[in-house]
This record gives C-alpha cells, structure tokens and sequence, in this order.
C-alpha cells in the first residue's frame, strides 16, 4: 500500500496545504484503492478527479459517500431497488458543505436499504463484507462506509445514525463514528427514515478527523427547518489526560447482555480511564431497557410516513402492472421494497393505525420523554457517560437475519442516545479474539467538544492498532 | 398480537401488495416484534408528556419573498412517465 493511504485525512490535508502532496496524488491513490474493493463497500465511484483550490481547508481529502445522501446527477439510491438509477436535482447541504470545505466525493458507499439494518445486510446491492473478516458483516447500517475506512479503501466518510448506524458499524470494524447532537447538521437531501432521530456524521480512522470533519459538517440550514448549527466552533482535541472528568457508568447498559470479549475490553477501557485522572461513578438510565422498545414504534411510525413518497409516480422505479392507480402504487412499492423495509413500515402503520396509535406511538413517544429526563439527571452527577457500542463482535453473515428482534438488540446500547438527541462517539477500545470492541462515550447535547477532547485521551492511552484490517 | 386480516388491513393502508408469502411470514414476524414492544406496557406513564422531537423550536420562518423554485425540466427529469407538462399516471377511475 502506498504511504500516502497511511496518512490520516488530518495529515493529509496538512501535507496538501504544505506543498508536500498534491490533491490529484491524493485522488489517485484512493481512487485505485476503491476501484479494488472486494468488500462491496462502493455503489458508485467517481471517475473524475475533481478540482480542489490551493488553500482548501481538507485540502481534497477525498470523502466516501452513504447512499442516503442525495448527490446532484450522481446515483442516490438508499441501496433500495426502488430508487435504483435515480440522479437527484440538487445535493444535500453536509455534502455540498464538504465539498466547499475541499473533502470531494470519492464514491458512494453502501448500507442497508433505507438505513434500515445493524448489518448491511438489508442493502438491494449486496451485503458488505468486514475487512477484519471477511465472512463477517460491518454493522449497519453504514457498513459500506465503516468498512471503506477501515480497510483504507477511503481516508473517510460520511453516514447517518438514527439509532445507531454510525456508532455500531464503527464499532464493528474498529473505526471512529461520531453521531452528533440532533439538529447540529442540516438533514437537506439525506432521504429521511425517521426524521426526529436521523442526523449524519463523520466515520473515520481517528478522533483527529471525526473533529475536523465534524467542524465542516454543522451549521443551521434554511432548508432544514429544525437545524439549529453548533452553539461553538469544533475544536481540534488536544487532550492527553482526563483529570477532574467524571464518568458515568449506568449498570442497565453495562450489565448483563454483554459478550464477555466485550466486558473485558471495556474493563480495561474504565481502568484506563482512572489512570489518566477520570472518576468513574455509577449512574442510574432507569428506563433505558425500554428504549428499544419506544425506538421500534417511533422510528417505523416516522419511516411509514417518508416512504408513502416512493409510489412510482415522480422518480425511481414504478412497475409494469399499471392498470389501475391504486395497482401502480402497491406494485411499485412490492416490487421495489426489501423484505425489512416492508416489515417496517407494517409495524409504523399499524402502531399509527385508528385504535392502536395511543398505545403504540403515544406509550413510545412517552417513554421518549422518560428516556431524556434520565440523561438529564445523570449528566447532572458526571460529564460523560460511557458504555460498550455494541454488546457484541461483529457478527457472521447469515446470523441474525431470521430472528429480526435479535438484530434490533444490536442497537440496545446505542438506540437510548438517539431518543434524547444526545451526541455520542463510538473509538476502538480493543480487540475480543481478533475483533474490534467499541466503546461510547456520550455527553450532554452540543458536548461534543467535550466527548471529542476525552475520547483524543482515551485514543493515545490505548493505542489501538487497525492494521490488520488493511489489505 | 396481529392476526392475518389484520395483517391484509394494514397492508392496504400502507398501499403494499404482499405475497402469500409474505402475508403469513409478516404474521409471525409483527406479532414477535409487537410482543417485545408491548413491555412498554408495563411502565406508568400516565402523567407523562410525550416528546416528537428533541429539539425546542416552533415557528421556524424565513421571509415571504418569491424565488425561483427546481424547473419544471429538472422536476420531470427522473419521472418514470411524463407528458413533458406533468407526471403521468393511469386514471384513479379506471
């Protein structure tokens, strides 16, 4: 591999703005490294090195894309057979912003239809394959994105999370994944799933370039009326030790359900945490077992809704069998949705649906409220909350698609931020038998210079090493 | 617990024509899912507000000034059908 993969995106950009690299090498090098994916991370890869001026501040690092993102003239599918061709008009707000910013469009990345899955697996394309190994799937549902970067196929790249879907792939393959505050990154052009939880993010190789990336990302957007930007300017971290910063441990995510590869990363990680000068305290998240709960009716409730816009009628596929109206949209929409993307909106209908909707979507929507009032509470004892991302390893392909409840718990430990709108970061913390274990650390909203400095310090004590998931 | 009419109903709401198949797998399947979701059952959560979003906003406005709007061009560019004015379907009575 050539050194200039090696270079994180931070590093490169220096290199660029100094004269040493050029944007074009830089392009190449990636562009090479893509065209060779065996992992079925890209949907779609860009031919054309674009032009970056001189003095761009990401000095051209070039950026894998989620296939959520709506990208002018380019593929945006959502990996979905329904929007499979479909070239938008105009392309969303982070994408445009990052491509001011001098990060241009490598490629796009694949993920689980719609964000739909905790695997990828969910993805009309094809699953994605983990680098650390191959018979074993990224997470989802930015896998594409997760594994891109962590196989050095991009620098890094941008996804979304709505209830987990950068932490926990991150986490799977031993990367950085950032899910911010809710409303600190405009949604414009992202293809909604559930829009009171969705929010994009950075997935990158270190807390370096989830910072600089995040800096270039936020910003209140008229096109998206329920941004608001980042009360403060994102800071590049600097810490290197994490006296005086109190850490919450809630035993109802740090408990039971847990590998024990798992509990014995994060073990080391909270001792760690006490050697550089961090107290750990416990803290109680009382109703955060439900989370799971509330999340599986708020969000397909929410996705019921955004999908009745693909009905064959104004873009992406519409079927053969158009005799009636009501025929072209059942069709269209048979024919173009996977079998979890149905299976969702069945569940958002009927819990919306005339005589289940208060016990369904008002039960969850209240439980929402609970699951805030907990954060709430805590971060009025510490500063930061930290858990395990995923209560497993990555996971076989094949495993857990039969039993979907079983694959919803892969999210059990990161869903609970997503509900409060809490910005949470998922940084390697070790490896369980050769995998990659995440630890989360969350803050309260618009923390996340805090979250980023401690997890910089938490970063340079454990010293992980992802070469092995290069090829 | 969701049976297999119930099952037909939302299907109709939700404008999606399943498959045998997947009229008898999507049975089994909601009703385990229904059956986890409704612990949430068990929490009192009478006095409880209910949150749709987290972020406390209301009446986000911009200016009430004309601007140009996507052209009607780029608007029918991706549409499966189109009469070059509008986006074309068969008619709702037929």
């Amino acid at each position: 591999m050539s050194e200039i993969v090696e270079l994180t995106a931070a590093a490169a950009a220096e290199r660029v703005r100094a004269g040493e690299l050029s944007p074009g090498e830089l392009w190449e090098a990636y562009r090479e490294r893509a065209a060779a994916d065996s992992l079925n991370a890209f949907l779609w890869l860009a031919d054309d090195a674009p032009d970056v001026a001189a003095d761009a501040p990401l000095g051209g690092v070039p950026l894998g894309v989620k296939d959520l993102f709506c990208t002018e003239g380019v593929p945006s599918a959502a990996a979905s057979k329904i929007l499979e061709g479909y070239r938008p008009p105009y392309t969303a707000t982070a994408i445009e912003l990052l491509a001011r910013a001098g990060a241009p469009m490598l490629g796009k990345t694949n993920m689980d239809e719609f964000a739909m899955g905790s695997s990828n697996e969910n993805s009309a394309f094809g699953a994605v394959r983990n680098p650390w190994d191959a018979s074993r799937v990224p997470g989802g549902s930015s896998g594409g994105s997760a594994a891109a970067v962590a196989a050095g196929l991009a620098p890094w790249a941008i996804g979304t999370d709505t209830g987990g879907s950068i932490r926990q792939p991150a986490s799977l393959c031993g990367i950085v994944g950032l899910k911010p505050t809710y409303g600190s990154i405009s949604r414009y052009g992202m293809i909604a799933f559930a829009s009171s939880l969705d929010q994009a993010g950075p997935l990158t190789r270190d807390v370096t370039d989830a910072a600089l990336m995040l800096r270039h990302m936020v910003g209140r957007d008229e096109c998206d009326s329920t941004s608001t930007g980042h009360p403060e300017e994102i800071a590049l971290p600097s810490a290197e030790r994490l006296d005086g910063i109190r850490f919450g441990v809630p035993p109802e995510l740090t408990g039971e359900g847990l590998e024990p590869g798992v509990r014995e990363v994060f073990e080391t990680t909270l001792k760690r945490i006490e050697e550089l000068g961090g107290t750990l305290q416990e803290v109680a998240l009382p109703h955060s077992g439900h989370a799971i709960s509330a999340y599986y009716v708020i969000a397909p409730a929410e996705a019921s809704a955004n999908l009745a816009r693909f009905d064959g009628v104004r873009y992406g596929r519409r079927t053969e069998r158009t005799e009636t109206l009501l025929s072209l949209y059942e069709q269209t929409r048979e024919e173009g949705f996977g079998p979890e993307v149905k299976r969702r909106i069945m569940l958002g209908t009927y819990a919306l649906s005339s005589g289940y909707y208060d016990a369904y979507y008002g039960s969850a929507q209240r439980v929402r409220t609970k699951i805030a009032e907990d954060f709430r509470n805590a971060f009025d004892a510490v500063d930061l909350i930290v858990t395990p991302t995923s209560p497993s390893v990555a996971f076989g392909i094949g495993e857990r698609v039969d039993d979907p409840w079983a694959m919803y718990l892969s999210d059990v430990l990161t869903v609970p931020m997503s509900l409060a709108g809490i910005p949470a970061i998922s940084i390697p913390g070790g490896l369980s038998e050769g995998l990659p274990v995440g630890i989360q650390l969350a803050g309260p909203a618009f923390s996340e210079n805090r979250i980023l400095d401690a997890a910089h310090a938490l970063e340079l004590a454990t010293g992980f090493d992802r070469s092995a998931a290069r090829g | 617990m969701i049976d297999r009419e119930q099952v037909l109903h939302v299907a109709r709401l939700a404008r999606l024509r399943l498959s045998e198949d997947e009229v008898e797998a999507m049975t089994g399947e909601l009703s385990s899912v229904l059956g986890h979701i409704e612990k949430i059952g068990e929490l009192d959560l009478d006095d409880v507000v209910p949150t749709s979003h987290v972020v406390a906003l209301e009446n986000v406005l911009r200016p009430d000034e004309p601007r140009p709007s996507l052209p009607r061009d780029a608007a029918l560019a991706e549409a499966p059908d189109s009469d070059g004015a509008g986006f074309r379907v068969p008619s709702p009575g037929a």
